[in-house]
């Protein structure tokens, strides 16, 4: 079966989009003015594209804008958004995924979908075309959609085929392809120019060139752009031509669409629970577990919304796959409805059928990775955490966050003869100290406002700065245990000597709570 | 306090027939300030207990866990447990420390770092409902919002249904109307003398004052608790307090 590869051009894309946005500012007069959105240059303002009337007045794609304004003395300039029109196209591409599985980015202004065994859900290839065209009119994109088995040949007939062209036989290309002219083969300036220095105006003209003659001509020009013969192979299929998919692989997934657009956010949780049956029961097939989801909720008005969650572990198990999106669905916003939807279990790792002991009890509540899953999601990654003892004597360097789902390794933790506080502050907090000498033991602290005398203490315990890691003006730090009147136990430090000449006298510090 | 447990319950209150028999069973209604006294022995069933504490020490926390670790089976060691602080709580009181925790307890530990009591409080319920943990220690600063009469009637039904205690930790908070089973008043108290170092702080101890327990007499008792370090298997005990038991009768005739 040949492939089925459709081209969508957007002709007005910069201009589209620009009154897209004017219409939803609520700036209606906007449209009645010649516009023309410009780029700066070395050689002052370019016009990138012209609103329809600004094109009337005779100002194009390509000229200066200085040029434009001797022709058409009211255009309104205004810098274009390149960014914002990858940007758009990039979510049109996602979009267009409505139709298949397979979609890329194609130059500035177009998209590739790979509609292949896609085309009979949408009663056809031609009602494929206009349900396209309809589609994206009705968010205000100019859509000139094309079918070819070759995404060359899908983007020759998308520019320059006509009303919805549309090609399905491979045999058929070379004739539908013939009347084109030969910019339809993706060209660049210079060879465009060369070829009609030739005289080859038509693709025909250089199909009917003799090919030893085109080899030999060419032979030095190893682009694709800048060789029509290599782009020739390319349109009739005869060479494959390299496409990077906006996504690689096509993992596993599960689909629905719905007769009536959906409205009410509740049944969005139900459509999201099918789904996760459907995905399970092929995860299920495959052997696999699904260690990332996606959902793709596409709104009638065109638009995608986008949900991701994580698993710490793989589970195909439909019930723990569609709450993880409980809390993600709030906040959909789609006036006019979702008319289909998708989930997709973008990462998937194997996962064997295991039957438990016979004699099991019947498990209580959620499993751990169940727990860890729902934790993340709702929570966010940094914030739920298994600790580990790392390397460093220096307390706040002695223990380090892993992710909730790794075992934590076997490590060295501080010996037992030194006791260690159950907690520790972020950051230690000063306190002011009286002691009886500058060595001795601290007598009485001031720390958050509260006086608290000292009834017993041990130390101090030395430690040293990390001189392999820190700044030779790092002063060590000595430890004591101490004890107030009331029983509060805290472990402070001093930073620094007296007299070791690495800064002022020494301050205090709280740093840690005992039990 | 002890009123609230005859307040009307939220329509989800199911708790199961065998667990409400069981704890009938085991301590009978403490109706008229009756009751059974407190010990670190009795094994009451898992629920979730409050411990107010102050937010300038580590006493409530030392105690909560000290209380799970006089709950511990052998076969219990390689369980994970959770410690769910929020944002506040973590500010003002640090963040559990590795090599401060008791020993067998360390690898387990999942701390949950929340931004706000309301994701604190749900990490706590998520985690009782989840039965492959020991336990759960939450903390909490002040007086959240989100803790009501409500919230804490789903922790205690959660914690119960899934044998998940919960040691909910209020640091500087107010005893309001809650579900508790039981509702601790913690503070430091002087540690036990230090068995080499007269100057040194010693076994760390607590005041702990139980002001509401179903089936529980209230009582104050000052709990001794291993430090876990140096005296392994060291467990939460009462340190007698002779002066405040109260005088035999035939001595009090004859006073």
């Amino acid at each position: 079966m040949s492939r089925v590869i459709v081209s969508l051009w957007f002709p007005n894309l910069a201009i589209d989009r620009w009154s897209r946005n004017a219409a939803r500012r609520g700036d209606g007069d906007a449209a009645l003015e010649p516009v023309v959105l410009v780029t700066e240059t070395a050689h002052g303002p370019v016009i990138d594209a012209a609103s329809p009337l600004a094109a009337e007045a005779g100002a194009q794609a390509g000229m200066r804008l200085a040029d434009a304004r001797m022709l058409a003395p009211g255009l309104v300039a205004l810098p274009s958004d390149h960014e914002g029109n990858a940007r758009t196209l990039e979510r049109i591409a996602l979009a267009a995924q409505r139709w298949g599985p397979w979609s890329m980015v194609d130059g500035a202004d177009g998209a590739l979908l790979n509609a292949s065994g896609a085309a009979h859900l949408f009663d056809g290839e031609v009602a494929l075309l206009a349900a396209i065209e309809r589609r994206f009119a009705m968010q205000g994109y100019t859509c000139r959609p094309a079918i070819a088995p070759t995404a060359g040949a899908a983007w020759a007939l998308s520019h320059y085929g006509g009303e919805r062209p549309l090609v399905l036989d491979p045999a058929a290309l070379p004739r539908a392809l013939a009347p084109l002219p030969v910019a339809a083969l993706r060209l660049n300036e210079d060879t465009k120019l060369l070829l009609a220095r030739l005289g080859l105006k038509t693709i025909g003209d250089l199909m009917d060139v003799p090919r030893e003659n085109l080899v030999r001509r060419f032979r030095n020009r190893r682009a694709a752009e800048a060789n029509p013969l290599a782009r020739l192979d390319h349109v009739l299929g005869r060479t494959a031509e390299p496409l990077v998919p906006l996504v690689e692989e096509t993992p596993l997934s599960a689909e629905r669409h719905l007769m009536e657009p959906l409205l009410a956010l509740d049944l969005l949780a139900r459509i999201v629970t099918d789904l996760a049956e459907d995905l399970a029961r092929s995860l299920e097939a495959e052997r696999k577990g699904a260690r990332r989801l996606h959902l793709l909720l596409w709104r009638v008005d065109g638009d995608t919304i986008a949900r991701t969650v994580e698993l710490a572990s793989p589970s195909r198990d439909p019930e723990h796959l569609a709450r993880l999106f409980d809390d993600r669905l709030e906040g959909i916003d789609a006036p006019f409805g979702i008319d289909q939807a998708r989930l997709i279990a973008v990462w998937a790792e194997r996962l064997e059928q295991e039957q438990d002991r016979l004699d099991a009890p019947e498990a209580n509540g959620t499993s751990f990775p169940v727990l860890i899953d729902r934790l993340v999601t709702r929570l966010g990654r940094q914030r739920v955490a298994r600790l580990a003892p790392r390397g460093s004597h220096l307390p706040e360097r002695s223990q380090r966050r892993l992710a909730p789902d790794v075992q934590p390794p076997a490590g060295q933790y501080d010996l037992d003869f030194h006791q260690r506080p159950l907690k520790l502050l972020d950051r230690a907090e000063p306190i002011t100290v009286i002691y009886a000498t500058p060595e001795g033991l601290p007598r009485r602290f001031r720390w958050r406002g509260g006086l608290h005398d000292i009834a017993r203490v041990e130390g101090p315990e030395r430690l040293a700065p990390e001189w392999w890691r820190e700044r030779s003006s790092a002063r060590l730090r000595d430890y004591y245990r101490i004890e107030d009147e009331t029983g509060r136990r805290y472990w402070i430090y001093r930073h620094g000597l007296v007299g070791d000449g690495r800064g002022g006298p020494p301050d205090w510090y709280l740093h840690g709570f005992f039990a | 306090m002890s009123d609230a447990d005859h307040l009307p319950s939220p329509a989800n209150d199911a708790a199961p027939d065998g667990l409400a028999a069981l704890r009938a069973a085991d301590l009978p209604a403490a109706r008229a300030g009756e009751g059974v006294d407190w010990s670190p022995e009795r094994d009451l069933p898992p629920s979730l207990w409050e411990l107010f504490s102050s937010m300038d020490d580590a006493s409530g926390e030392a105690l909560a866990l000290a209380f799970a670790e006089a709950r511990r089976q052998d076969d219990e060691t390689a369980k994970p447990w959770l410690w769910v602080q929020d944002a506040q709580s973590i500010r003002r009181g640090g963040r559990p420390f590795l090599h401060g925790l008791p020993v067998a307890r360390r690898s387990g530990l999942v701390h949950v770092a929340a931004a706000n009591p309301a994701d604190a409080l749900w990490a706590m319920e998520e985690g009782v409902r989840c039965g492959a943990l020991s336990f759960v220690v939450g903390e909490l600063a002040g007086d959240p919002k989100p803790l009501d009469f409500t919230a804490t009637r789903r922790l205690v039904l959660a914690a119960e249904r899934h044998g998940v205690p919960l040691y909910l930790l209020r640091r500087d908070g107010f005893a309001n109307l809650s579900a508790a089973r039981l509702r601790w008043r913690v503070a430091a108290a002087p540690s036990a003398p230090h068995r080499w170092n007269a100057v040194a702080p010693g076994e760390p101890r607590a005041g702990a004052d139980l002001f509401r327990g179903r089936g529980l007499r209230p009582g104050h008792f000052t709990l001794e608790h291993g430090g876990w370090q140096h005296e392994p298997g060291h467990r939460l005990a009462v340190v007698p307090q002779p002066r405040d038991r109260p005088l035999e009768p035939e001595r009090r005739e004859a006073g």
